[in-house]
C-alpha cells in the first residue's frame, strides 16, 4: 500500500520535463498565433507589428490591448478567396473520405475474414505503406500519371484512348493521391472492429433466413459504425488542413485552406493574415475533434 | 451450410489483392525506373546505376541528405526520451496538476495541420529571435514526434502487470530501481517502436521543415518536393529508391528485435 504512495511521486516528476517542452514549443507558439493574427499588418521584419514591448510595463500591455484589431478576421471572410478556399477544404475532405470509405471497407472487410494467421501478415502490409515516406508516394504517382507516364502508356496500347490523357494538374489526381496516402488510416481501425465481431451473430442471421447480402446490411455493417466512424475522421480531420498533395497534383485553379495559408505567408509575407488563416482552420476542426474524441469514449466504456 | 459464412470468399480475396496492389505497385514501378539507364524518366533503356551515381555527386543533395539524417537521429532520440518520461507520467504519476493541459497538449499536435504547428514555431522562433537551421528543425520535430511516441510507450506500459514493479519494491528495490530493473526492458521494444516512427517522420516532414528551417540548410524532404514540383527527374527516383529501402530495413530490424525481446503484437504497430 505504501509502495504505491511512494512511487507515485518519481512518476509525477518524469511529466516535469516533457510538460516544461510542450508549454514552451506548442503552447506559446500558439499563443503567437493568436495574437499575430490579431495584430496589424506591417511592412517590416518580421512583418507584424511587433507583440510586447516588455522594458516599458504595464502601459505597454495595455496599449498593446487596445490594438488588437479583428482587421484579419474580417478580411478573411470579405474576400471570396478565403471563403472558397475554407469551402473548397471541406468539399475534398468530405468526399475523398466518402472514396476512402467505399475503398477502405471491402480492404478491411476481406483482412478480417482471413483465417487468423495471415492475419498479422495483412495488417504488416497495409503498416508499411504508412512509414514509407507520404512525399515519396506521391511522387511515385506522379511518376505514372505524367503525361508520357505508364498509365497513358498501357491506355495507348489498349487502344482505350486514342491520344495522352491529361492526368496531372487535375482533381481527379488530387483525390488518387489523397485516397492513396490515407487508405491504412482508414483500413486499421475498420480492420479493427470488424476482426473482433462475433462470426455467430452472422451465423444466428443465416439460421433465421437472411442471404448473406441482408446478413452484412443488417448485422455486419452497423455493428462496424464505430470502426467506420473513427476511419472517417482519422481520415477526415487531417485531410482538411492538406497542403503538399494538392499543391502537387491538383491544378492551379482553387486551393485548399491550407494552401492559401501557405501562400499567404511565404509568397505575399502577410504574416497577421497567414495567422488568423490557421486560427480559421483550427475552429474548422474543432466539432470532428469534439466528435471524434465523443466517439474514442463512447467505445472505450462500450469495451469494459 | 452456416459454416461457410465469413470464410475465404472471392469477393474477399479480389478485394485484397486488389488493394495491395493499389498500396504497392505505384511504389514497386518506382524502385523498378530507378535502375533505368535512360535519361527520359518514361523510356526504359536497360538496367543501370547511374542515378545512384548522379546522386553521390550531387553536392547539394548529399548536404541535404546529411541534414535529415542528422535532424531525424537527434531529434528521435529526444523526442523518444522526453516520450518515455511523458508516458511514464501518465499512466504512472496518477493525477497531479494540469494533467489534462498536458495530455491535450500531447495529443493536439497528433492532429493538428502540419502548416499550423510550422507557422506558429516559425513565429515563436522569429520572436525569440533564434538563428533558424539545424537546431530550430531539430526542436521543431521533436515536439511533433514526441507525441507519436508518448502514444506508443502510452499503450503498452498501460498493458504492462504492475505488480511486477511493486513486488521488485517489495525485494527492496527503490522506485527509480523498479522502473529502471523490471519495466524498463518490458517497455524496450515500444520504446524501439517510437524511436523508429519518430525518426521516418522527421526524414518525411516537408511542412514544419519547410517553415522552421533557415537558408542553406534545406532537408532532402525540401530540395525532393521543390524538385519534383519541377517535374520528374530519374535522380529523384533513385534517392525515392534509397531512402524506401532504409525505412524497409530500419522495419525489419524493429519487428526482429520486439520478436526477440519476445513481446508479441508489438511489432511496428505505429497505430
Amino acid at each position: 500500500m505504501s509502495t504505491r504512495r511512494i512511487f507515485a511521486h518519481p512518476a509525477r516528476y518524469a511529466a516535469i520535463a516533457p510538460y516544461l517542452w510542450m508549454v514552451l514549443f506548442f503552447l506559446v507558439p500558439f499563443g503567437f498565433v493568436l495574437k499575430i493574427s490579431l495584430s496589424q499588418t506591417a511592412i517590416a521584419q518580421p512583418p507584424y507589428v511587433p507583440v510586447f514591448d516588455f522594458s516599458e510595463g504595464w502601459t505597454a500591455i495595455k496599449a498593446a490591448f487596445a490594438q488588437l484589431s479583428f482587421d484579419n478576421f474580417r478580411l478573411l471572410i470579405s474576400d471570396s478567396l478565403y471563403i472558397s478556399s475554407y469551402l473548397r477544404s471541406v468539399v475534398v475532405a468530405v468526399t475523398s473520405t466518402l472514396i476512402l470509405l467505399l475503398i477502405g471497407y471491402p480492404i478491411a472487410y476481406g483482412m478480417a475474414r482471413l483465417p487468423l494467421r495471415w492475419q498479422p501478415i495483412a495488417m504488416m502490409l497495409v503498416i508499411v505503406p504508412f512509414w514509407t515516406s507520404f512525399l515519396i508516394r506521391i511522387y511515385a504517382w506522379i511518376n505514372i500519371l505524367q503525361h508520357d507516364g505508364l498509365l497513358n502508356k498501357i491506355l495507348l496500347a489498349l487502344h482505350l484512348v486514342s491520344s495522352p490523357v491529361v492526368w496531372l494538374s487535375t482533381d481527379s489526381a488530387m483525390y488518387l493521391g489523397i485516397v492513396y496516402s490515407y487508405l491504412p488510416f482508414m483500413i486499421l481501425p475498420l480492420y479493427a472492429t470488424l476482426s473482433k465481431m462475433d462470426t455467430s451473430l452472422l451465423e444466428a442471421a443465416s439460421d433465421l433466413g437472411s442471404s448473406p447480402l441482408q446478413a452484412f446490411w443488417l448485422v455486419t455493417f452497423p455493428l462496424s459504425l464505430p470502426g467506420v466512424g473513427a476511419g472517417a475522421l482519422l481520415c477526415f480531420i487531417p485531410i482538411i488542413g492538406e497542403f503538399v498533395i494538392p499543391d502537387l497534383l491538383a491544378g492551379s485553379g482553387s486551393m485548399m485552406i491550407g494552401q492559401t495559408l501557405w501562400l499567404e505567408f511565404f509568397t505575399n509575407k502577410d504574416w497577421p493574415v497567414a495567422a488568423a488563416a490557421a486560427v480559421a482552420l483550427l475552429v474548422l476542426l474543432v466539432p470532428p475533434l469534439l466528435l471524434y474524441d465523443r466517439l474514442q469514449r463512447r467505445t472505450l466504456e462500450g469495451a469494459k | 451450410m452456416a459454416r461457410r459464412i465469413g470464410r475465404i470468399s472471392p469477393f474477399n480475396i479480389t478485394a485484397l489483392a486488389l488493394g495491395m496492389a493499389f498500396l504497392y505497385l505505384p511504389i514497386v514501378i518506382l524502385v523498378i525506373y530507378s535502375f533505368n539507364a535512360s535519361r527520359l524518366v518514361t523510356v526504359w533503356g536497360g538496367w543501370s546505376l547511374r542515378w545512384y551515381h548522379e546522386f553521390f555527386n550531387d553536392r547539394a543533395m548529399l548536404d541535404a541528405a546529411w541534414m535529415s539524417l542528422r535532424v531525424a537521429a537527434v531529434s528521435a532520440t529526444i523526442a523518444t526520451l522526453l516520450g518515455t518520461l511523458a508516458a511514464v507520467g501518465l499512466v504512472r504519476g496518477e493525477r497531479f496538476r494540469g494533467r489534462t493541459l498536458f495530455s491535450g497538449m500531447l495529443y493536439a499536435p497528433l492532429v493538428m495541420p502540419e502548416v499550423i504547428s510550422g507557422l506558429s514555431l516559425l513565429l515563436l522562433f522569429v520572436a525569440l529571435n533564434a538563428e533558424r537551421g539545424f537546431w530550430t528543425v531539430t526542436i521543431a520535430h521533436t515536439t511533433l514526434t514526441m507525441c507519436f511516441v508518448t502514444v506508443v510507450v502510452q499503450s503498452r506500459l498501460a498493458s504492462l502487470d504492475r505488480s511486477l514493479e511493486e513486488a521488485a519494491m517489495d525485494l527492496g528495490c527503490d522506485p527509480v530501481q523498479a522502473f529502471v530493473r523490471v519495466t524498463l526492458p518490458l517497455i524496450l521494444p515500444a520504446i524501439a517502436a517510437g524511436w523508429m516512427l519518430a525518426f521516418t517522420l522527421s526524414l518525411d516532414d516537408v511542412v514544419i521543415a519547410s517553415f522552421t528551417t533557415g537558408p542553406g540548410s534545406a532537408t532532402l524532404p525540401i530540395r525532393i518536393y521543390s524538385e519534383v514540383r519541377l517535374g520528374v527527374k530519374p535522380e529523384i527516383n533513385a534517392i525515392c529508391t534509397m531512402v524506401i529501402a532504409l525505412i524497409a530495413v530500419l522495419i525489419v530490424v524493429a519487428s526482429l528485435a520486439s520478436k526477440l525481446s519476445g513481446a508479441r503484437g508489438e511489432s511496428a504497430a505505429p497505430l
